[in-house]
C-alpha cells in the first residue's frame, strides 16, 4: 500500500469539537423524534450542548460544534440541502452570532438562561426572515409569530437551566 | 428550588423583557384583531356597512331572490341565499378580517372587517 502523502494531525481540540458535536447531533436526533404541535416548534435540545461550549470553551468552538451538527443532523434526519436545512442554517448563524455578542454580558448577572433566550430569539427570527424572503414570500408567514416567540421563550429558559445545570457541576475529565 | 438558584437577576430582566416583548407582539402580527365591521356588497357596490356590535339580520335581494344576513356581536354570516350550490352559506360565521364568503349567482357578498385592511392570498 502506498504511503499516505498528507498526513492529517489530529489535536485534542478536534478530538473534542468531534465528540461534543455528536453529543450535539444525539439531541437533534430527540429533538426530531418528539412530535411538535406546529412545525417549527421543537425544543432545540442539541442548543444546550452549544451554550454549555460556548461558555467552557469559547465561540470558536461553539460555532464548530454548531455547524457540524446541523451538518450531521440533516444527512442523517434526511434533509441535507432541503429548505429545512437551509432554515436550520439560517437560525444556527443568527443564534450564533447573538451568542458571540450576547457572551460578553457580564457573568455576574447573566447567566447561561439569559445567552438561551437570546439565541432562542434569533433563531427563530432568521427562519421567519428567511421563510419570509424564500421559502413563503407572503406576510401571512408572520401571523405565527407570537406562537414561535412564546416557544423560543419557554424552550429558551428551560435548555438555559439544563445548560446551567450542567455548567455546575465539575468539568469531565477528558481521558475517555 | 435547586433550579431557581440557577437564575442570575440578569436572567429574570431577560426573561420580563422577553415576556413582554412576546406578549406586545400579539397585537402587531395578528394585527386588524379582532373583526369590527361586515360589508355587503350587492352587485359590488357596497350595500350597507355595519359594526359587528348589536344583533341584526339583513334581506338583499338579487336577480335569484333574497339573500339573508346575520350579523351578532363580533361575527356574521349568510344564512340563507337562493344560489344552487349554497357556497356562502356553507362558509358558516365569518370572524376574521379579511374574511369574506361570495354568493356569485345572487351578486352579494359579505366580508369582515379590521381596523387594518388585511389581504387573504387571492389578493396576492
Amino acid at each position: 500500500m502506498t504511503p499516505s502523502v498528507i498526513e492529517l494531525t489530529i489535536t485534542a481540540e478536534d478530538r473534542r469539537v468531534a465528540w461534543l458535536a455528536t453529543a450535539a447531533v444525539g439531541l437533534s436526533l430527540v429533538d426530531a423524534a418528539i412530535p411538535s404541535p406546529l412545525p417549527g416548534i421543537k425544543p432545540g435540545l442539541a442548543n444546550i450542548v452549544t451554550l454549555v461550549v460556548l461558555t467552557r470553551y469559547g465561540w470558536g468552538t461553539a460555532v464548530w460544534v454548531s455547524t457540524l451538527r446541523v451538518l450531521a443532523g440533516s444527512l442523517l434526519l434526511g434533509y441535507f440541502l432541503a429548505p429545512g436545512f437551509f432554515l436550520s442554517l439560517t437560525g444556527t448563524t443568527l443564534s450564533l452570532l447573538t451568542l458571540g455578542l450576547a457572551r460578553h454580558l457580564p457573568a455576574r448577572w447573566f447567566g447561561p438562561v439569559s445567552l438561551s433566550i437570546l439565541a432562542a430569539f434569533a433563531h427563530i427570527g432568521g427562519q421567519l426572515l428567511l421563510a419570509r424572503l424564500w421559502l413563503i414570500p407572503h406576510d401571512g408567514v408572520f401571523l405565527l409569530t407570537p406562537l414561535f416567540a412564546a416557544a423560543a421563550l419557554v424552550f429558551g429558559t428551560i435548555n438555559g437551566l439544563i445548560a446551567a445545570k450542567l455548567l455546575a457541576e465539575p468539568v469531565p475529565s477528558e481521558s475517555a | 428550588m435547586p433550579w431557581l438558584a440557577l437564575i442570575r437577576p440578569g436572567d429574570w430582566l431577560i426573561i420580563v423583557l422577553s415576556l413582554l416583548a412576546v406578549g406586545s407582539s400579539i397585537p402587531v402580527f395578528w394585527q386588524g384583531g379582532l373583526a369590527d365591521r361586515a360589508i355587503i356588497r350587492q352587485e359590488g357596490r357596497v350595500f350597507a356597512e355595519i359594526d359587528l356590535k348589536a344583533r341584526k339580520q339583513f334581506e338583499i335581494s338579487g336577480p335569484l331572490g333574497t339573500t339573508l344576513i346575520a350579523v351578532e356581536p363580533g361575527r356574521a354570516r349568510i344564512v340563507a341565499d337562493p344560489s344552487p350550490r349554497q357556497y356562502c352559506v356553507r362558509q358558516g360565521w365569518l370572524m376574521r378580517p379579511g374574511e369574506i364568503a361570495i354568493c356569485a349567482p345572487n351578486r352579494v357578498s359579505l366580508q369582515i372587517a379590521g381596523r387594518t385592511k388585511v389581504y387573504d392570498s387571492i389578493s396576492y
